[in-house]
C-alpha cells in the first residue's frame, strides 16, 4: 500500500558519492548522482510523473508504460522509471500526447478493475485511484465486463493481510519485493496477458506456501489487492508517528500509522538505517500483545504466593516494595536484596533500575537477561579489542566478499539482516555474490535455499566452537596466510607470536580434530583459506557461540582470526556479534552488569565510582555484585532475600528451571515489573503492571550499536511508563529522583558516560539515529569501529584452549540437545503467543533425525519425553535431516514445554552465561505430559488467582 | 546434577583456572585471582577462601594458588 505522507520517488537512490548529472525537467534545471532516473530526477524537484509498477524500494521494472515522458532528441515516449539522467538532457513530463497516451493505458487497467471504490478498503490510499486522477481519466471506453478475474476468491489464509486478486493490477510489485526486499521468492506471476495473475508457491494458499509473512509485498501493493487485515477494519490510518521494533536486535524502525488514538498499522520506515524500509512478521504485524486481555493494568499485592492476588493502588503497592526491602536490609544486611534490567525496555528504564539498585540499595546486585545470552561477548571482545560491542553497521555486510556465519540462523532469528545478507550472497548488477561459510550443527535455511547456498558448512559437534575456530587459526598461520604486516601494526606482535605458536602445535590441526569435532579436515581447510584469502570477510555469529561453557573463548577465538587475516577496520569486515532483544546492547551499555558502570567501568575503578557518588551524592559499593545464578544460589543458602525484576522471566528463559523456582520460592519479596502474569510471577508478591514500547518515550541501541528512538504513540493502559514506575520506588525508598521526561535520564546517561556524551534526544531527532561512541571525537556517532586502532590500543591475541564441557553424553543420556528460536515467536514468546502469530509456531517442537528417531520407534509428530540430567518434559518430535545423527534440537517459546526443565547448572567459566547449547538427553515415546508438566501447570493457575471483589 | 553452592563455587573456580592454564601456571594464577577479584561478588570470595581450607584437595592447583592470594580484604 501507499504511504500515507511519505514520498515515493519512484525508483531506488545512486550513491551520492558518484559524479553529478545536470538536466532539466519541464523548464527546470536539477542536478542528481549518475544513474538516477528520469523519474526519480523529477520527483526530486516535487514533480510525480504518473506511474504504477515503480517504486522507490525496487528495481525498475518498466511493465506499465504509464510513466511516458517525451526527451529532447530521442524518439518515442521513453519510460522515466527505466531511463537514466544524461548530461544535458532536456525533459517534458506533460504534454498532449502523453496525456492521451497515459489515458489510454490507465484505461486498459481500469477495465479489469472493479469499480466499488468507495467501499474499498483502500479507498483514499490507493495508487490506482490517484493515478487515474492524475491522468485524468473520464471514460472507459472498453465497457468493463472484459475483466477476467472480477469475482475471484479472496485468500484470508493469512491472519495479517489478504489477498484479493479481483482488485489486482497484476504490477508485479509484490512478486519483486518478496524477491529484491524479503529475498524469499513465494510469489509468481502466472499465466500470461489478461490471464496473468498473481500466486503464493505452487497455487498454495499464504499460509501454507513458503510466504513468511514478512509484509514487503503488502506495503509494495499500490491497490487493495494485498491489504492488511487491520485497514480493512479500522479505515486508513491518517498521521504517522516513527518509532522502533521491540522485539529483536536488528531495532528496526516503523511508522506507526495511527488513525486518532487507535493504532492501525506498522510501516516499516524507509530511512531507518538499520532496516531500510524493510521488516519481519514480529515488527510489522505482531503488536496485538498490547490490548490483550490477559495484560494486567493493575498493582497487585500478596502476602505469600499460596494467596490469590489483591488489587491495590499504586501508592499501596509502591509503598509495599519499598517497605519491604528496606525490612529485607535491616533483617538480612544490604547486599541481600538485588535487581533484573531488561533488555526489552528502553535505556532510559535500564539506566534507572541499575540507578536505583546501586544508590538506592546501596550493592552492586544488578544483573541483567544478556547474562544469558551476550555476557561472553562483552568480555571476549573487551579482552580482545577493548569494547565489548560489534564492529560494523548493518550496511557494511554489502562490501563483504566472505561471509563467515557461526552459531547464528538469521533467517529465523534476524530476519531484516537475514534479508540484506541474502542481497548480498546473490550476484547482482554482475557483481558475483559473497560467499558463504555457515559453521553450526544444524543444517539452517542458509545453508540452501532458493538462489543462496553456502560455500562451506561445517557441521560440528556442539560444543566444540573453540576446537573448530582454533583448528582454522591452525591453517592460517600454518598455510602462512596470516596477514603479518597488519598484525604488527595493529597488535601486539609478542601476544601474536605466542598465539602462532599454541595454534600451531599439531595436535590442535583440523585432521587431529576431526574425530572431535565432527568437521572432515578437508572442509575445514577449504573454510579457513577462503575465509583468509577471499577478500573482505566478515564475522556474523549469535548464541550458538555465546551459550557454552567456552562461550568467552569461542568469542576471543573469533576475534583472533579476524586480527590474524587484518579483518578488522574496514567496510565489509569486522566481527558482529547477532543480538537476540531488542535492547541487549542497550542494556549492557547502561551498566546493567553487577560489575560495572554504564560504558563499560569497573566497579573497583575510584575515578569512576567517585564519579558517580558526586553526581548521586551517595557512597558507592567498590565490590562486584551478585549475577543471577549467584544471587540464585544466594537466595537457596538464605543470604538473598528480596529481587525487582523488570520486564524479565528469569523463571522461563533461565537454565535449570527447578533451581530458578528453588532460589525464587526461598525469597521473601519478589517484585515483578511486567505486561503478563508471566512464569516468574508465579513465584512474585508484589506485580507492577508495566507498559508496552508503544506506550512511552525512550531509546534502544541495537546489535550496530545504533541509538533509536522510542516514541510514545497512545498513552499507557496501565497509566504509568515503566520508568516512572521506577522513580515511584525509588522515591518511596528516599530517593530524591525529579525527572520530567526520560530525555532527562539520557541527559544524565551522557554525563556520566564518555562513550555517550553527545547522545541527547535533539540529536537523535535530528539524525534519526546515532552509533555510539558518540562525543566530541565522533559528534555524529561511529558507523564502524576500531578502522586505525583498537580501542584499548594494541589489539591482543588471546590464547584460546578447548576445554571439553563436562556436559558429556553416555549410555543414559545419549544424544546432545542444542536450543534456539523461529521467527515467528520471539524469546519466551509472552508478546508473540499474544498474537496471531501462533498460526505459525503453535507448539516447541523437537528435531530429530530419521536414524535417531528409528532406533527408538518414533514417528513424525510423536509425542516423546525429553530427559537429562536435570529434568524431564514432554513435546512432539519432528523428523528431519536438519540436525546431524546424536544432535536433537528444539525451541524454547511456549512455558508448557519449558525446554529449560532439562538444561542444565553448567555455564560459561568466565561470565557463567549458561550452557543452552549444550544438554545430553535420553529420548522415547510417550503418552503425554510429564509429571513436571503437571505439577507446574496446577501451580501456575493456583498462583495466577486474583481475588474478584464481591460485588454489593 | 544438582550442585550445591559450595560444590558450585569450587567447580567455578577450577573451571577458571582451567581456561587459563594454556598461558602458563604463573600467569594462570594471577589471571585467576583477577578474575576472582574482578567478577565475584564479597560472599563468593570469603566462601571460596573458606573452602580452600575445608576442602584442601578439591581445587586444581592453579585454583589453590589463585584463591590463596585474594587478600583477606577481599569478601
Ligand atoms: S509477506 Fe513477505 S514472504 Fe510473504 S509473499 Fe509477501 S513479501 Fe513474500
Ligand atoms: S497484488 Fe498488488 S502488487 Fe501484486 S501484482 Fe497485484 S496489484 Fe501489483
Ligand atoms: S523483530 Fe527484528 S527483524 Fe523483525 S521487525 Fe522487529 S527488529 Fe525488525
Ligand atoms: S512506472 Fe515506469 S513503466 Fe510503470
Amino acid at each position: 500500500m501507499a504511504w500515507i505522507g511519505e514520498l515515493d520517488l519512484g525508483t531506488r537512490p545512486m550513491p551520492a558519492t558518484g559524479p553529478m548529472v545536470a538536466l532539466t525537467i519541464d523548464g527546470q534545471s536539477i542536478e542528481v548522482p549518475e544513474g538516477t532516473s528520469i523519474m526519480r530526477a523529477a520527483a526530486l524537484m516535487g514533480t510525480s510523473i504518473p506511474k504504477l509498477c515503480a517504486t522507490d524500494m525496487l528495481e525498475s521494472f518498466g511493465s506499465c508504460r504509464l510513466c511516458l515522458v517525451e526527451i529532447d532528441g530521442r524518439p518515442g515516449y521513453p519510460a522515466s522509471c527505466t531511463t537514466p539522467v544524461a548530461p544535458g538532457m532536456i525533459v517534458r513530463t506533460q504534454t498532449e500526447k502523453l496525456s492521451t497516451l497515459r489515458k489510454g493505458v490507465m484505461e486498459l487497467y481500469i477495465s479489469d478493475h472493479p469499480l466499488d471504490c468507495l467501499t474499498c478498503s483502500a479507498n483514499g490510499d490507493c495508487e490506482l485511484q490517484d493515478q487515474a486522477g492524475a491522468v485524468g481519466l473520464r471514460e472507459v471506453r472498453y465497457g468493463y465486463e472484459g475483466g477476467n478475474h472480477l469475482v475471484a476468491d479472496k485468500d484470508e489464509s493469512n491472519p495479517y493481510f489478504t489477498f484479493d486478486s479481483a482488485k489486482c493490477i497484476v504490477c508485479s510489485r509484490c512478486v519483486r519485493a518478496c524477491d529484491e526486499v524479503q529475498g524469499t521468492i513465494a510469489l509468481t506471476v502466472d499465466g500470461r496477458g489478461f490471464e496473468s495473475h498473481i500466486a503464493a508457491s505452487q497455487d498454495e494458499d499464504f499460509l501454507s506456501s513458503e510466504c513468511v509473512s514478512c509484509g514487503a509485498c503488502v506495503q509494495a501493493c499500490p491497490t487493495s489487492a494485498l491489504i492488511e487485515k487491520s485497514v480493512i477494519e479500522k479505515g486508513t490510518p491518517d498521521r504517522a508517528i516513527v518509532t522502533t521494533c521491540a522485539y529483536c536486535g536488528v531495532g528496526c524502525t516503523f511508522r506507526a500509522e495511527m488513525r486518532g488514538d487507535e493504532l492501525v498499522r506498522m510501516v516499516p520506515w524507509k530511512d531507518g538505517k538499520a532496516n531500510r524500509g524493510h521488516s519481519c512478521v514480529k515488527g510489522r504485524f505482531a503488536w496485538g500483545y498490547a490490548n490483550h486481555r490477559e495484560r494486567i493494568l493493575n498493582p497487585m499485592i500478596r502476602a505469600s504466593v499460596d494467596d490469590p492476588w489483591r488489587e491495590v493502588s499504586w501508592d499501596e503497592a509502591i509503598a509495599h516494595t519499598a517497605s519491604e526491602f528496606r525490612r529485607i536490609q535491616a533483617k538480612y544486611g544490604k547486599r541481600s536484596i538485588g535487581g533484573i534490567t531488561s533488555s526489552r525496555c528502553t535505556n532510559e528504564e535500564t539506566f534507572l533500575v541499575q540507578k536505583l539498585i546501586r544508590q538506592g540499595f546501596g550493592n552492586n546486585n544488578v544483573d541483567t537477561c544478556a547474562r544469558v545470552c551476550h555476557s561472553p561477548t562483552g568480555y571476549g571482545l573487551k579482552t580482545t579489542f577493548g569494547t565489548s560491542a560489534g564492529t560494523q553497521d548493518f550496511d557494511s555486510v554489502m562490501q563483504a566478499d566472505v561471509i563467515l556465519l557461526i552459531g547464528a540462523n538469521p533467517t529465523d532469528a534476524h530476519p531484516v539482516f537475514a534479508s540484506r545478507m541474502k542481497r548480498r550472497l546473490r550476484p547482482q548488477n554482475g557483481k558475483p555474490g559473497a560467499r558463504l561459510i555457515v559453521i553450526d550443527p544444524r543444517s539452517i535455511d542458509l545453508v540452501r535455499s532458493p538462489h543462496v547456498e553456502a560455500q562451506h558448512h561445517l557441521p560440528l559437534k556442539p560444543g566444540t566452537n573453540v576446537a573448530v575456530l582454533t583448528a582454522m587459526a591452525h591453517v592460517i598461520v600454518g598455510e602462512g596466510l596470516a596477514n603479518e604486516a597488519w598484525i604488527r601494526e595493529r597488535c601486539d606482535w609478542d601476544e601474536y607470536q605466542d598465539w602462532a605458536a599454541f595454534v600451531s602445535e599439531p595436535h590442535r590441526s583440523p585432521e587431529a580434530t576431526e574425530a572431535l569435532t565432527g568437521v572432515p579436515a578437508a572442509t575445514l581447510r577449504a573454510a579457513a583459506r577462503l575465509y583468509a584469502t577471499g577478500g573482505n570477510a566478515a564475522i556474523y555469529y549469535g548464541l550458538g557461540v555465546t551459550e557454552h561453557s567456552q562461550g568467552s573463548s569461542t568469542v576471543m577465538a573469533i576475534a583472533n582470526l579476524a586480527m590474524a587475516t587484518g579483518n578488522i577496520g574496514r567496510e565489509g569486515t569486522g566481527v558482529n556479534p547477532l543480538r537476540g532483544q531488542n535492547n541487549v546492547q542497550g542494556a549492557c551499555d547502561m551498566g546493567s552488569f553487577p560489575h560495572e558502570y554504564s560504558g563499560y567501568r569497573h566497579v573497583s575503578d575510584s575515578a569512576t565510582r567517585a564519579l558517580f557518588e558526586t553526581a548521586w551524592g551517595v557512597p558507592l559499593d567498590s565490590e562486584p555484585g551478585l549475577r543471577i545464578p549467584n544471587m540464585l544460589d544466594a537466595a537457596t543458602d538464605g543470604s538473598f532475600m528480596g529481587l525487582f525484576v523488570q520486564g524479565e522471566d528469569i523463571l522461563q528463559s533461565d537454565p535449570n528451571t527447578h533451581h530458578v523456582a528453588a532460589g525464587l520460592a526461598a525469597m521473601e519479596c519478589v517484585v515483578v515489573q511486567d505486561l503478563f502474569l508471566n512464569e516468574t510471577a508465579n513465584y512474585a508478591h508484589v506485580f507492577l503492571p508495566g507498559s508496552t514500547f508503544l506506550e512511552k518515550d525512550g531509546t534502544f541501541t541495537n546489535a550496530e550499536r545504533r541509538i533509536q528512538r522510542v516514541r510514545k504513540v497512545m498513552a499507557p493502559l496501565n497509566g504509568q511508563a515503566d520508568w516512572e514506575i521506577v522513580q515511584l520506588v525509588a522515591r518511596a525508598m528516599g530517593l530524591d529522583w525529579s525527572y520530567t521526561h526520560p530525555s532527562e535520564i539520557m541527559d544524565e546517561i551522557a554525563r556520566l558516560t564518555p562513550s555517550f556524551a553527545g547522545v541527547s534526544y535533539a540529536l537523535l531527532d535530528e539524525q534519526g539515529s546515532v552509533q555510539w561512541p558518540a562525543n566530541e571525537k565522533a559528534p555524529l556517532g561511529t558507523p564502524m569501529m576500531h578502522i586505525d586502532g583498537f580501542a584499548r590500543g594494541k589489539g591482543k591475541f588471546v590464547v584460546t584452549d578447548y576445554v571439553a564441557t563436562d556436559e558429556k553424553t553416555g549410555p543414559r543420556y545419549p544424544l546432545l540437545l542444542t536450543t534456539g528460536r523461529i521467527l515467528s515467536q520471539y524469546n519466551v514468546g509472552a508478546q508473540t503467543r499474544r498474537t496471531d502469530n501462533v498460526a505459525w509456531h503453535p507448539e516447541d517442537l523437537l528435531e530429530i533425525h530419521p536414524l535417531d528417531a528409528e532406533n527408538r520407534g518414533i514417528k513424525d509428530g510423536d509425542w516423546v519425553y525429553l530427559r537429562s540430567r536435570a529434568g524431564e518434559t514432554t513435546l512432539r518430535a519432528a523428523v528431519t535431516e536438519r540436525v546431524a545423527p546424536g544432535v536433537v534440537y528444539t525451541t524454547f517459546h511456549h512455558p508448557t514445554t519449558q525446554a529449560n526443565v532439562i538444561t542444565t547448572d553448567y555455564s560459561d567459566w568466565a561470565t557463567n552465561c549458561p550452557e543452552y547449547k549444550v544438554t545430553a538427553v535420553q529420548i522415547g515415546l510417550s503418552n503425554g505430559p510429564s509429571d513436571w508438566q503437571e505439577d507446574y501447570a496446577e501451580q501456575a493457575r493456583h498462583s495466577r488467582r486474583i481475588l474478584v471483589e464481591a460485588a454489593e | 546434577m544438582s550442585m550445591t553452592t559450595d560444590d558450585k563455587l569450587v567447580y567455578m573456580v577450577n573451571q577458571i583456572a582451567r581456561n587459563f592454564a594454556a598461558m602458563g601456571q604463573q600467569e594462570a594464577m594471577t589471571a585467576t585471582a583477577d578474575h576472582l577479584l574482578a567478577f565475584w561478588e564479597p560472599r563468593m570470595k570469603l566462601r571460596i577462601r573458606a573452602l580452600a581450607v575445608e576442602r584442601p584437595d578439591a581445587l586444581t592447583p592453579i585454583a589453590a594458588a589463585a584463591v590463596a592470594r585474594l587478600p583477606a580484604s577481599a569478601g
